[in-house]
């Protein structure tokens, strides 16, 4: 069948992995933007620059001080993390009282700084990063990368790990319900300004996150982060930010059609995203997992 | 979580015998203000260089189609570079390619911009607030792509020399003093139609929803079609601005439709001062030579752009005109002694919730209808 259609099914295939691939990120991103957004009502434009940040810090933790991909993977979240600490308690937190809109412009104008501070540094081409699992596997009907397997793989372990945390344990418990009513849940004992402040660290973690895994696929570059933003933003949209579980199926089934769109009709593969954004804006405007208010 | 306003939860202050007693010496002031800054800039081409004037009223244009939008709107666009970049190239399009005269090609520009602000705010206005911001951008990006894509553009070469014809076939405008008239007769044009608007019944309707959009619906107004007019209105007014630039630096390329651009012009209105009449000439003009100012120093302009909006943000959100209208308003609330104050400084303000909800439904109309009435 995908013959009759001109094409190969080795190309068919390798463009859903990478839409797969895609669809991780866009997974990861929309899933930390969903977090904060849901305790903090800040929709976080910094993150595309966080995710940014996670791949330069894997690179210069391997330039710098020879740390490998692998303790990269744990250090660049944590280390990105903290600097995400850092902007809340200094700088986001001071606008919980104000209008959501001043915390966009806030982080708008940090995502600006934060790109042209690494712009000015590493200039615009772009740094390669080694892939640290060369290599992989022929599958019959298309030749698998193993780090392009593991990416998936991984990043889809990610998002199932913080969705049963959400949706499942008791800091989660605590975390929904602050969403909902904070001043009750603060009223009960629990520090809420500290876990806005924790969550916030996590959410720009996972970002960060997601920019280490792409670093051996794409190239580190500063300019990376901005242009995925506007697509998670996109994806966001799409998805609705009421459900966790919404954000990760969002994420990966948009990163196929993207995939599969690059197939078929190569020119349109940039816009599609937004094009279905327009088309879900007209038919279901609260998203497809959103709930109307 | 209907009703967000971002000018009520700035802080601004409102006060009922304002909106009701003053509006009429308001505009008259407005008006004075205004003719006294259009003689000025009539003599400005003999000190400052013209295109750099040229440049910051195409910006100041774009910023005031922006503002009608967000500071009487209550509606933060952050994609309003789609209507400016896209005008540019059709302007530059059909002048160059089509022949058209210089008048019909900006007209053109800015009759095309309106056509997608129609599609665009159609597709906007279903979602409020954040969401809002969020569509506009990607709806942005979408243009952004299609016009590295199509033909007609030029991809990243962009329309190039665009000839500058008479205009009307009689007005040179190959001599950059002449087009610096011409563009400030575009703008003064442009300012005066935003003007009327703010201050005719429409714009105080456009207030009212601003303000509490859930009230404005029970008294029976089409809400959704005010704010598409709006958005109309201002997609229309950012595609002259941008067609007029088009013609002046005689080049359409794709800066202008990029995210960049739009996150300029809310930088732009933001430092001049949201919802107040000539915040964002002031704040175009601003950025404009700081942008001249720093041309030679790379990735810095960005840094010191995203400085300022974090500066803006956090320290002095009614932006550089707001200021010094709120403080003009303090000094003369210190001076009547009489009951009831003007306007009370800001920090008197009950606090608002979270959501800035509950101080933008206490809010009455905004003092942005008569910003320099004092």
């Amino acid at each position: 069948m995908f013959e009759l259609l001109g094409v190969p099914p080795q190309a068919l295939m390798g463009q859903l992995l990478l839409g797969l691939i895609n669809g991780a990120f866009y997974a990861l991103l929309s899933l930390g933007l969903a977090v904060i957004f849901g305790l903090m009502n800040v929709i976080n434009f910094t993150h595309g620059a966080q995710y940014m940040m996670g791949a330069f810090v894997a690179w210069m933790l391997l330039q710098y001080a020879g740390i490998p991909y692998w303790g990269a993977l744990v250090l660049a979240p944590i280390i990105v993390g903290a600097t995400g600490i850092v902007i809340e308690r200094l700088l986001i937190s001071r606008l919980y009282h104000l209008d959501h809109l001043y915390g966009l412009l806030l982080t708008f104008g940090l995502a600006l700084i934060i790109e042209g501070l690494f712009r000015q540094q590493y200039g615009s081409s772009g740094l390669p990063y080694t892939n640290p699992i060369p290599g992989g596997q022929n599958l019959g009907f298309m030749f698998l990368p193993w780090y392009r397997g593991w990416v998936v793989a991984f990043s889809l372990a990610v998002c199932l790990v913080t969705w049963f945390t959400i949706e499942r344990t008791k800091l989660g418990a605590y975390l929904r319900a602050a969403t909902e009513r904070p001043e009750l849940v603060q009223a009960f004992g629990v520090n809420v300004p500290r876990m806005i402040t924790l969550t916030y660290g996590v959410g720009v973690g996972l970002a960060a996150l997601a920019g280490v895994l792409a670093a051996p696929i794409y190239t580190v570059n500063p300019t990376m982060g901005s242009n995925l933003i506007i697509v998670v933003f996109a994806v966001v949209v799409i998805g609705g930010m009421g459900s966790i579980a919404g954000s990760i199926v969002t994420g990966f089934g948009l990163g196929v059609v993207e995939g599969l769109t690059k197939v078929f009709w190569p020119e349109a593969s940039a816009t599609v995203i937004f094009v279905i954004m327009a088309i879900v804006l007209m038919v279901r405007p609260q998203g497809l997992f959103g709930t109307p208010r | 979580m209907t009703n967000r306003s971002i000018l009520a939860a700035s802080g601004r202050t409102s006060s009922g015998r304002t909106a009701s007693g003053r509006p009429a010496s308001g505009r008259n002031v407005e008006l004075i203000v205004f003719a006294v800054l259009v003689a000025g800039l009539t003599v400005a081409p003999l000190m400052v260089y013209p295109i750099l004037l040229m440049k910051v009223l195409c910006f100041a244009l774009f910023a005031c189609a922006f503002n009608l939008l967000i500071g009487y709107g209550g509606l933060l666009s952050f994609g309003h570079a789609m209507f400016f970049g896209f005008a540019a190239y059709v302007s530059g399009y059909t002048i160059k390619a089509w022949g058209f005269p210089t008048e019909l090609g900006i007209l053109a520009g800015a009759a095309v911009a309106a056509v997608l602000g129609l599609v665009a705010g159609s597709i906007a206005i279903r979602r409020q607030g954040i969401y809002f911001a969020m569509v506009t951008l990607a709806l942005a990006q979408m243009v952004f792509f299609f016009c590295l894509q199509a033909p007609f553009t030029g991809g990243e070469d962009g329309i190039q020399a665009i000839p500058r014809r008479p205009i009307f076939g009689v007005i040179d405008i190959s001599r950059d003093i002449v087009l610096f008239y011409v563009v400030l007769a575009i703008f003064a044009a442009g300012f005066l139609i935003i003007w009327r608007t703010i201050h005719s019944p429409f714009g105080q309707v456009l207030k009212a929803i601003r303000e509490n959009e859930a009230r404005a619906i029970s008294l029976g107004y089409a809400v959704d079609r005010f704010k598409l007019m709006a958005f109309v209105l201002s997609a229309t007014l950012s595609g002259l601005a941008g067609a007029t630039k088009a013609v002046v630096f005689q080049l359409a390329s794709l800066t202008d439709v990029t995210w960049q651009m739009s996150g300029e012009v809310v930088l732009m209105t933001l430092v001049g001062g949201m919802g107040t009449v000539f915040g964002p000439i002031v704040g175009a003009a601003v950025i404009v030579v700081m942008q001249n100012t720093f041309t030679g120093f790379g990735e810095w302009v960005l840094v010191a752009q995203g400085c300022i909006f974090v500066l803006t943000v956090l320290l002095f959100r009614r932006g550089i005109v707001g200021e010094i209208v709120a403080l003009a308003q303090r000094r003369r609330g210190e001076e009547d002694a009489a009951p009831p104050p003007v306007a009370e400084p800001a920090d008197k303000q009950p606090p608002s919730d979270r959501g800035g909800v509950r101080a933008s439904a206490a809010a009455g109309p905004s003092e942005a209808s008569a910003p320099v009435s004092s």
